[in-house]
């Protein structure tokens, strides 16, 4: 047996231990048993990374490993069954390279909560349904891993249940996300009606040899999408993500960086070959990208809460995952997802280390001046915001940048345009929460103040490694401007991800990145103009448009249009459909049996006399009649 | 004896033991009457299973045997139990079960 098809069942065995012996378990003991099966799947990544590395030039790019087969029915098979080629190398690196660091950063930010061994058994069983998602090779068996993340989510957002608002989080997420499922499943059928099979393997052969109509194709691309934006919470189901940050911060950073939301970027450049057959349900990919990278972006530029920012930031940046593959750059999407892993997981952990110092505090207006008592966690943040916000010589940078050339080379200067937009936005929103945070006046409350502290070592060195790789990881894919091999992640996901063809020519990239790096540097600048220079200034920009700033406050009042247009009626209407079916139809029917019952019960009740006799000579009556019956 | 003599017999014996259950009017008595009408049934197989030369009737006669010992035994105990609640054994004194 290969080694990577060991690698989801370490955290799953962790899961099942810490479920059935988690409480009797100490602190320590249950935080180091889930650390450690991550590690193990780190470690069986690591190895089965570096076999596929070094493979040679014959060796095949795709293993494929049949654990049994699941379910065999007239002509439908679906194995259980493994697959290992360069994406699922990425991803599982990724899932759990950054999931074992939240681990050990949970190790020090739950060691308070009562309920650790139930923290921890979710954490691995989350864990353990993103790698299946990402090694599973058919669609059925992601569709598995796909429910499980869900599952997770739902379980960890309302991790604190006793807390309405996030029991309601959790709930959210989940229903949101069954919207997006439902739209999978369809696509996933349609699929399987249109091919015979649900192996990505065996689609793409039917794709390519044209067993599938172009409107087929549309369809059930146009479906998976649906369950992409559910998932990866872009428009039109983004509203789930935001409020997912009642779960404790480090789930926060797992559902944002690591598993969870990555999944429909995964799936789409997984099902590229589809989509490149079907080119329409591309341009909807791009657009929707595009538009929510602007979208969630603007949102983000006032909101006050430090972790909704953050969770306004990861939509916009799905968005330019979703804009790359839209336009044909899977490789670049998968590259951003990649980079931003690192960047986002860091960003969340950082201000997890935040509010871990301040006594829980999230509000951004309750903050300020954290530079000087926060000496670790303020470079990192700060480290992280960079890359985020595309500065030169991180990771972000390169990783948005080969998303912006990609949309230029296409020729789709409109969905270029916006994701330059997006890309000040971004610069400018971070280096609000940047400046907000770290610099100015202390404006904090008397306990805050009194208990604030550096993180302890556990918190912190996640934190290190996580800016080492913000810095570093956008090397391994350098633009194609300094040459065509430059890129040695695109050049590891060519044979199973394409990315885009057609070039601007040298000069327009140099210029592009010229012009995406000013971008940056204009948000940024303008966010130091109006957070430490002019401080006024937001306040009277507020003042003026109110009805704008409240409505990016309130995210484009899409909560209460969704509320207004589906949750209402829909309650109405089962509230209607209870009245009248479940309780005019239903309880009649079965309140009716029981009253008929007694009914004809007090009916005949008079022959039960009481007397013996009577009941003998009807018994007499009856044999005499049924004898004589039988004789006559 | 002939095999209609014994059948005769056991009809007589069974027709008796009816109409003893419904003339009596205390509980010992109207039971010793449902004996009867077993006994009478046994009567009744053994007669026919001389007449036919099988044995098995002869068998179902131990079983009905058997069946009424049980009987017997449920029957005193809850004749018993009445008398102890209601001083009488009167069956018209055993009307719980009306509707």
């Amino acid at each position: 047996m290969p080694a990577f098809t060991l690698i989801p069942f370490a955290p799953a065995a962790g899961a099942l231990v810490l479920f059935f012996f988690g409480r009797r378990l100490g602190r320590k003991a249950v935080s180091l048993i889930a650390s450690a099966a991550v590690a193990v799947s780190l470690a069986l990544s690591v190895v089965a990374f570096l076999n596929l590395l070094s493979r040679g030039a014959s060796g095949p790019d795709v293993t494929i490993h049949r654990l049994f087969t699941w379910i065999s029915s007239g002509a439908l098979r679906v194995e259980a069954a493994l697959r290992f080629d360069a994406l699922a190398a990425v991803m599982t690196l990724v899932v759990s390279g950054v999931g074992l660091l939240i681990h050990v950063y949970s190790a020090g930010y739950m060691t308070r909560d009562r309920d650790v061994a139930r923290y921890f058994a979710c954490l691995n069983l989350f864990t353990f349904a993103m790698l299946l998602l990402v090694l599973a090779d058919n669609l059925i068996l992601l569709f598995v891993g796909w429910e499980g993340v869900g599952l997770c989510s739902y379980l960890l957002i309302g991790f604190w249940f006793e807390k309405p608002s996030a029991a309601a989080a959790g709930k959210k997420a989940f229903l949101v996300n069954r919207i997006g499922d439902a739209g999978f499943l369809l696509g996933i059928l349609f699929l399987l009606v249109a091919t015979g099979t649900t192996s990505f393997a065996g689609i793409d052969e039917a794709v390519t040899a044209g067993a599938i109509t172009p409107s087929l194709a549309v369809c059930s691309a146009l479906l998976l999408l649906i369950g992409a934006v559910g998932k990866s919470a872009q428009i039109p189901l983004s509203v789930w993500l935001p409020d997912a940050m009642e779960g404790p911060t480090p789930v926060s950073a797992l559902i944002h960086a690591a598993t969870m939301v990555t999944a429909g970027v995964y799936l789409i450049a997984r099902m590229n070959v589809l989509y490149a057959f079907a080119p329409i349900a591309g341009q909807v990919v791009a657009w929707v990208g595009a538009l929510t990278a602007v979208y969630a972006g603007t949102i983000a530029l006032v909101q006050n809460d430090i972790k909704r920012v953050l969770a306004y930031s990861t939509i916009s940046q799905l968005g330019y995952m979703f804009l790359g593959c839209g336009v044909g750059a899977y490789a670049a999407g998968v590259f951003h997802l990649f980079t931003h892993a690192f960047f986002k997981g860091l960003l969340f952990l950082a201000a997890g280390s935040v509010i871990h110092a301040l006594s829980g505090e999230q509000d951004l207006r309750k903050m300020g001046g954290l530079r000087k008592h926060l000496p670790l966690t303020y470079p990192v943040f700060l480290i992280g915001a960079l890359a985020i916000a595309g500065v030169p010589f991180l990771s972000g940078f390169f990783s948005k940048d080969a998303i912006l050339v990609s949309a230029f080379s296409q020729g789709r200067w409109a969905l270029g345009t916006l994701g330059l937009a997006g890309a000040a936005l971004t610069a400018f929103y971070m280096f609000r929460l940047v400046f907000l945070a770290f610099f100015g006046d202390a404006r904090l409350t008397l306990e805050a103040k009194t208990h604030l502290h550096e993180s302890p070592p556990v918190m912190t060195w996640p934190l290190l490694i996580l800016a080492g790789f913000s810095v570093l990881a956008g090397y391994l894919g350098l633009p194609l401007a300094l040459g065509k091999n430059a890129n040695l992640f695109f050049r590891f996901l060519e044979p199973i991800v394409p990315s885009a063809e057609g070039h601007l020519g040298r000069s327009a990239e140099w210029g592009l990145m010229l012009l995406s790096a000013a971008s940056a540097v204009a948000g940024i600048g303008l966010a130091y103009l109006f957070y430490i220079r002019k401080t006024a200034l937001p306040g009277r920009w507020a003042a003026r448009r109110p009805g704008l700033h409240r409505l990016l406050l309130h995210g484009y009042h899409v909560d209460n249009f969704y509320g207004a247009v589906v949750v209402k009626p829909l309650i109405r209407g089962s509230e209607a459909v209870y009245r009248s079916f479940d309780l005019g139809v239903i309880d009649a029917l079965v309140d009716g049996t029981g009253k008929a019952a007694r009914f004809l019960g007090r009916a005949f009740a008079f022959l039960q006399t009481g007397w013996i006799k009577d009941y003998a000579l009807a018994f007499l009556l009856g044999v005499t009649i049924f004898l004589g019956a039988l004789l006559f | 004896m002939t095999t209609g003599a014994v059948v005769g017999l056991s009809l007589v014996l069974f027709v008796l033991g009816v109409i003893a259950f419904f003339v009596k009017r205390d509980l010992l008595t109207q039971f010793m009457a449902v004996e009867i009408m077993l006994n009478a049934a046994n009567l009744a197989f053994l007669g026919l299973a001389q007449g036919a030369e099988r044995l098995d009737a002869q068998v179902i006669v131990f079983l009905v045997m058997t069946v009424a010992a049980a009987e017997a035994a449920v029957g005193l105990a809850i004749i018993l139990l009445v008398f102890r609640r209601k001083k009488s054994i009167a069956s018209k004194d055993f009307r719980t079960l009306r509707g």
